[in-house]
């Protein structure tokens, strides 16, 4: 029996797509009533520790700012944090629960750490079971999982009280929002998934380093026996599920989700996937429930979908078709059931318990939204499925995205296309009641253009300097996609990364921190302006002549302004990496 | 819409103005202004630096052949100019009937009196030196030298140089015709009148500065399109400077090849920034303001033509807009016992000399109804009474008859003295009438009353369908009235407007409209009187009547020459049109960039790597040819649609979604089809004439 893909594979896609869309909406219509301050059974029994908190730290909950003090208070915020987790990485080695002695980093992987879990990009340009210690694993990466996160997310709630509100100066409360995120949203999910993670047999302990024999020894490259294994232990289960969850990535192990340890299981593996788009899917719902317009969040959610699918699409086909050069060596890369069982499709740098088309679901879903964890090496997969990967990042990590960012980077797209729309209908164009003007397309256009800009400045700078072709382990076409996708990652705060690429130098370790820094900040910082912006405006009401912004034919101009503007900035770049290589492959494979 | 878009096509043709066109394409050359469009200013750059290189390539060091440069060099620099030709086109419409409107004042000379009286001393000045405040005599057959205000004297003016409008109107001191502008004609009597803009500032001075384009300002919407239409020229600016230390490494790793020349990436960027809709941009604003003043109303601002656009209320005044200027009879309902004939004779008879519309509107229903023809009462000795606020009656004393016609209380009054009375079904009468909309006179011959005229408003032929298209563009139309609710209801539903303001008083238009506008609405209206100017002042979109008084004009944003308050819909229209033209040609312009990403980058990296020629989907013969090609298609495409971007594009009056599908349709899907086609044929031309 020879088929494209296995039974199981075709179930697993559509089981997939169901359970996230299918939990999305409860989780989002929970997520709505908790940030519209309605009562929540969660409420009831955390109330009082969220009033605690408020009392402990000095801060009145009734008290709003506007979009330039809310912007100050997360900078401010954040810039402690980061300062936290850069000094922890610095002083790790004398510190306690470290039980392999592991001394603290270099500064400028410091730097590009804590910059990078600070953002919610986990690029990590090391090892993480021989480079941090227990404590940095604990109060410093899975502490400010929590806090990039919610970093993320209050930024949409910002700009929701920015549509809905009329003539209002303020936007809302930083720390409140901050608070509620974490307390009622992700530290519930986080416990859940954790234990559920657990169950699964993903490590959770503050134990040393295990030797264990090995079940069948093998020799090294000088010819020694090796006979023993050193297990890497430690507290994986509860920064993983935040990891997924908050669409971080950070791996706890270097293989990330393809360890063992940190993704023991199929189940572990659907429902760590699960978890990538859960939260940013929900979202939507909220966005939708507390603008007053449950279809404006289907709207938003249907076009990620759409893109998602797409994304499916192009990638699955890619990977489940094999290599083709290994075709032409006779290798079979057929999906067999029977006693020849196997999934097949180009298996390198894949999981056999996995298989590609499970590979190319969490890839898709990783790389779409910001979250980057990985359970297979993208390195490894072929030249279309590697492309597919850098383009939902080139999309500018809307497809489904990461937690808050990935509906405002929507919106943003969606504020341009209202704004051509509009004006196809003669309208000032107007987006759920409020008109777009002059400074909301200044910041809108802002908003769109710093990705591109950082993504090709910072390729650019790396291609042509020493430092920068220093690390790529593939010449040719392949080493720019490699570069390529490092810029890309680090300014979509994916954190994701074509392995090959030899990152912890201290060129990429500054050059990639300050893109990502910027990747996350300069965003935060237009959007709250527009959020401010809407806020103070009135309110027009709608009618026949209003464009209508919940059709399937809105749906279609969404989608056409997000392809077409990411087309137009990465076609070039994309074409001397990816597609030349694919092409190169087709053409040693004699296809062409 | 045909009419005019007809003559929009024949002045873009017309030989005298494109020649004046030709000269300012070059004169725009200047860096200033181009400096002025941050997208044409990077294509001007750009033609720069290709120059510079066909120089160096001339001289023996070039990068690529002189040939191939000189190609792209000249037609970016075509691209610069189809870009100033466009604006220039546009202003020379404008400038060419500023030009006939500055010939209204130049030369005039103005009698300056020393007091507001006709007989105070007078100096001769020169008109443009009147200052604002100062009084001026004018006489039958001068030409008025200045606007302002009548203090003293009747006149009939020709207004014909500014409306167009041949027939005089009447000026007089007080009410609401007291304004004259300057550069019209006395052609009868004298006015003393008081300056109200000074040099520079008058009506005609700022018409001429409008219709010339160099008073334009951009407006809210244009700026926000400039601002995105700049950012997506940054990000290519960036995507074309990448690409060389791309190509760099790209030639590195192949081991064959050479970078792309600076003259390829000129030639990509200026293809794939947004220059259609920012060369076009210019024209496309004036040529709304130009739209509307062929339509004959000068809008005061562009800002105003954008914000009708935007209107989701339009006020209208009931009488002359709605409905035909006046009432008229439409029926005779005699007194019991009397013949209707009788009534009839009686109506037509206090209506001879009645030259209101509703007294003609009586001697043609009795002629027609009954064959009374007039009569001439140049043999008798008849006094005709004219009607007065006071008495509000009018008819005629004839021998010995005192026939009248009025309301029915000044009638009741007037044969009560004579002592007579109003029969009950005479007041039911009057009462129906009154309830159904209509308006009833009572003819009285004497002290006995004959019956009641039907006076009715005649709505205008097909303004309820113009209602009904308002409504599917999502505009809602309120009638203004100053009848009662009853009467006003009944014409409200007749016209079929959403909503109506009966009795209403200045004051209640202002505060409709402010609560309108707290709705967060947009609202239009027309007003002449000077107490319309505070609405005027407050709504967003003001049309004031060319007939109106000054303070009306002066509150108002656009000022209708031909003082048609009906015409505030096609300003609407006009104002829609403007952004959609605007949008439409973005959209198409940003659409066209997929087929040239296709046309130059497998021509500009096959060195480096050959597989990429399967790029190359249009099959464009050399990779010189497909750059060429596609700077070319970029180039022509503006002058292409010059003739669109001033006419509008044509909106239909559908809903926003209809418009939408319609518009991405033909612009977005378009966009993207059509330069694979343009491209591909200038390739086969170029191929032909072995420039490939």
């Amino acid at each position: 029996m020879n088929a494209f893909m296995t039974g199981s594979d075709a179930l697993q896609i559509v089981l997939f797509l169901g359970t996230v869309l299918g939990l999305a909406w409860p989780l989002g219509t929970y997520m709505a009533r908790v940030f519209s301050g309605k009562p929540t059974l969660i409420g009831k029994i955390l109330g009082p520790v969220e009033r605690g908190l408020y009392r402990i730290a000095g801060v009145d909950p009734s008290r709003e700012t506007d979009w330039k003090g809310y912007a100050v208070s997360l900078l401010v915020f954040n810039l402690f944090a980061f300062l936290f987790l850069f000094l922890l990485l610095l002083a790790q080695g004398h510190l306690p629960i470290n039980p392999e002695k592991l001394p603290g980093t270099s500064v400028d992987l410091a730097f590009n750490t804590a910059g990078s879990w600070l953002t919610t990009t986990q690029w990590q340009s090391y090892a993480g079971e021989s480079t941090m210690s227990y404590l940095t694993d604990m109060v410093g990466f899975t502490a400010i999982d929590f806090l990039g996160t919610a970093t993320g997310l209050v930024v949409l709630l910002a700009f929701i009280r920015g549509v809905v509100r009329k003539n209002a100066q303020t936007i809302g409360n930083f720390w409140c929002d901050l608070t509620r995120s974490i307390l009622y949203v992700l530290l519930p999910l986080s416990f859940v998934l954790a234990v559920l993670l657990v169950s699964q047999g993903v490590v959770q302990n503050l134990s040393p380093y295990r030797t264990v024999p090995l079940v069948s020894p093998i020799k090294d490259a000088s010819g020694k026996p090796v006979t023993t294994q050193t297990l890497p232990m430690g507290p994986a289960a509860s920064m993983v599920a935040i990891k997924q969850l908050g669409t971080n990535g950070g791996g706890f192990f270097n293989v990330n989700s393809a360890h063992p340890f940190e993704n023991p299981t199929g189940l572990s593996d659907f429902l760590e996937m699960v978890a990538v788009l859960l939260i940013p899917a929900a979202l939507c719902i909220t966005y939708g429930a507390m603008v007053g317009s449950r279809r404006q969040g289907i709207m938003i959610l249907s076009a990620m979908t759409i893109l998602y699918v797409l994304a499916l699409a192009v990638m699955i086909p890619a990977e489940q078709a094999g290599n083709p050069l290994l075709s032409k060596l006779g290798v079979d890369q057929g999906a067999h059931s029977g006693l020849l069982a196997q999934s097949g499709g180009n298996m390198e740098g894949k999981e056999v318990r996995f298989g590609a088309v499970n590979a190319s679901l969490w890839i898709s879903a990783i790389t779409g939204t910001s979250n980057g964890s990985v359970n297979a090496m993208i390195d490894s997969f072929t030249p279309l499925g590697g492309l597919v990967a850098l383009a939902l990042m080139d999309l500018g990590e809307v497809v489904y995205g990461g937690v808050g960012t990935g509906v405002t980077g929507m919106l943003v797209f969606v504020i341009v296309a209202v704004f051509l729309a509009g004006l196809m209908v003669g309208r000032t164009p107007e987006y759920l009641g409020k008109k777009i003007e002059i400074f909301e397309m200044k910041m809108a256009s802002l908003a769109i253009l710093y990705m591109p800009v950082l993504v090709l400045l910072g390729t650019a700078v790396a291609v042509v300097s020493k430092a920068g072709i220093a690390g790529i382990e593939n010449p040719g076409a392949h080493g720019f996609s490699e570069i390529l996708y490092a810029f890309t990652s680090a300014a979509n705060n994916n954190g994701s990364a074509f392995g090959g690429l030899s990152a912890n130098t201290p060129f990429y370790n500054w050059i990639l921190g300050f893109v990502l820094l910027l990747g996350r900040y300069l965003p935060v910082v237009f959007i709250l302006a527009i959020s401010g912006s809407l806020a103070r405006k009135k309110h027009v009401p709608e009618g026949p002549g209003t464009l209508p912004t919940e059709t399937p034919l809105f749906v279609s101009w969404l989608l056409f302004v997000i392809l077409v503007v990411a087309a137009l900035n990465f076609f070039p770049a994309l074409s001397l990496g990816p597609v030349v290589e694919h092409l190169q492959m087709l053409t040693l494979a004699g296809v062409h | 819409m045909s009419a005019s878009s007809r003559n929009n096509v024949s002045a873009f043709l017309d030989r005298r103005l494109l020649g004046g066109a030709l000269a300012d394409t070059f004169r725009k050359l200047s860096p200033r202004t181009q400096a002025r469009n941050p997208v044409m200013f990077v294509v001007y750059v750009g033609s720069i630096v290709t120059t510079a290189l066909l120089v160096q390539a001339l001289l023996g060091h070039g990068e690529a052949p002189a040939r191939f440069i000189f190609w792209v060099t000249l037609w970016l620099w075509l691209t610069v100019l189809f870009a100033n030709f466009s604006e220039a086109v546009a202003e020379g419409r404008g400038k060419a009937q500023a030009e006939s409107l500055r010939t209204l004042t130049r030369d005039t000379m103005a009698r300056r009196l020393s007091f507001p009286r006709k007989d105070s001393p007078s100096m001769e000045v020169v008109a443009s030196s009147l200052k604002k405040g100062e009084i001026f005599l004018v006489h039958a057959g001068e030409v008025i030298p200045a606007d302002g205000e009548i203090i003293d004297g009747v006149a009939t003016v020709d207004e014909s140089a500014i409306t167009g409008e041949s027939a005089p109107v009447i000026r007089e001191s007080g009410g609401d015709r007291s304004a004259v502008t300057g550069g019209t004609r006395v052609l009868s009597d004298w006015l003393v009148v008081k300056v109200t803009a000074g040099p520079g500032e008058s009506f005609l001075d700022r018409m001429i500065g409008l219709v010339e384009g160099a008073r334009r300002k951009k407006t809210p919407n244009e700026i926000a399109l400039t601002v995105f239409l700049a950012a997506l020229t940054l990000v290519f600016l960036v995507v074309c400077a990448t690409l060389l230390p791309f190509s760099l490494y790209s030639v590195q790793a192949a081991g064959h090849g050479s970078p792309v020349t600076i003259t390829t990436l000129v030639a990509l960027l200026v293809c794939l920034i947004p220059t259609t809709i920012g060369a076009l941009l210019s024209a496309i604003g004036i040529a709304g303001i130009d739209r509307l003043t062929r339509f004959n109303v000068i809008a005061l601002s562009g800002r105003a033509v954008e914000a009708a656009g935007d209107v989701d209320v339009l006020l209208l005044d009931k009488t002359g807009t709605i409905t035909l200027g006046n009432r008229q009879a439409v029926a005779f309902v005699p007194a019991p016992g009397v013949e209707a004939r009788e009534l009839a004779d009686c109506a037509q008879l206090s209506s001879l000399a009645d030259e209101t519309p509703e007294g003609r509107s009586i001697v043609v229903l009795a002629k027609e109804e009954f064959g009374i023809r007039e009569r001439e009462f140049q043999g008798h000795s008849a006094t005709f009474v004219k009607f007065s606020a006071k008495t509000r009656m009018s008819g005629v004393d004839v021998e010995g008859r005192v026939v009248r016609k009025g309301a029915s209380q000044a009638i009741s009054a007037h044969v009560e003295s004579l002592g007579g009375s109003v029969p009950d079904a005479v007041k039911k009468e009057v009462e129906r009438i009154s309830q159904s909309g209509g308006t009833p006179l009572v003819v009285s011959d004497g002290a006995r009353v004959l019956g009641v005229v039907h006076l009715k408003d005649i709505v205008k032929g097909g303004i309820k369908k113009r209602f009904q298209e308002l409504r599917a563009m999502g505009i809602k139309t309120v009638m203004i009235t100053g009848d009662n609710p009853l009467t006003a209801s009944a014409i409200a539903a007749e016209a079929g407007v959403d909503d109506f303001l009966a009795e209403a008083l200045p004051e209640d238009k202002l505060a409709l409209i402010r609560r309108y506008q707290a709705e967060g609405r947009l609202v239009a209206m027309t007003g002449d009187g000077t107490n319309d100017a505070p609405a005027l002042a407050q709504a967003d979109v003001a049309m004031a009547m060319n007939t109106g008084t000054q303070p009306a004009r002066e509150a108002a944003n656009m000022v209708d020459l031909d003082s048609n308050p009906t015409k505030l819909i096609e300003v609407v229209h006009i104002g829609k049109q403007l952004l959609i033209t605007r949008g439409a040609l973005t959209t198409f312009s940003v659409a066209n960039d997929v087929a040239k990403y296709f046309a130059i980058i497998p021509a500009a990296f096959v060195g480096a790597y050959p597989e990429l020629k399967v790029l190359n989907v249009m099959h464009l013969a050399t990779p010189a040819s497909a750059i060429l090609s596609a700077v070319i298609f970029n180039a022509v495409v503006i002058p292409a649609l010059i003739p669109l971007a001033l006419r509008g594009v044509r909106a239909a009056h559908d809903s926003a979604a209809v418009l939408l599908r319609n518009n991405l349709l033909v612009y977005g899907v378009g966009g993207l089809i059509l330069p694979f086609v343009g491209i591909k044929l200038i390739d086969m031309a170029l191929v032909v004439l072995g420039l490939s």
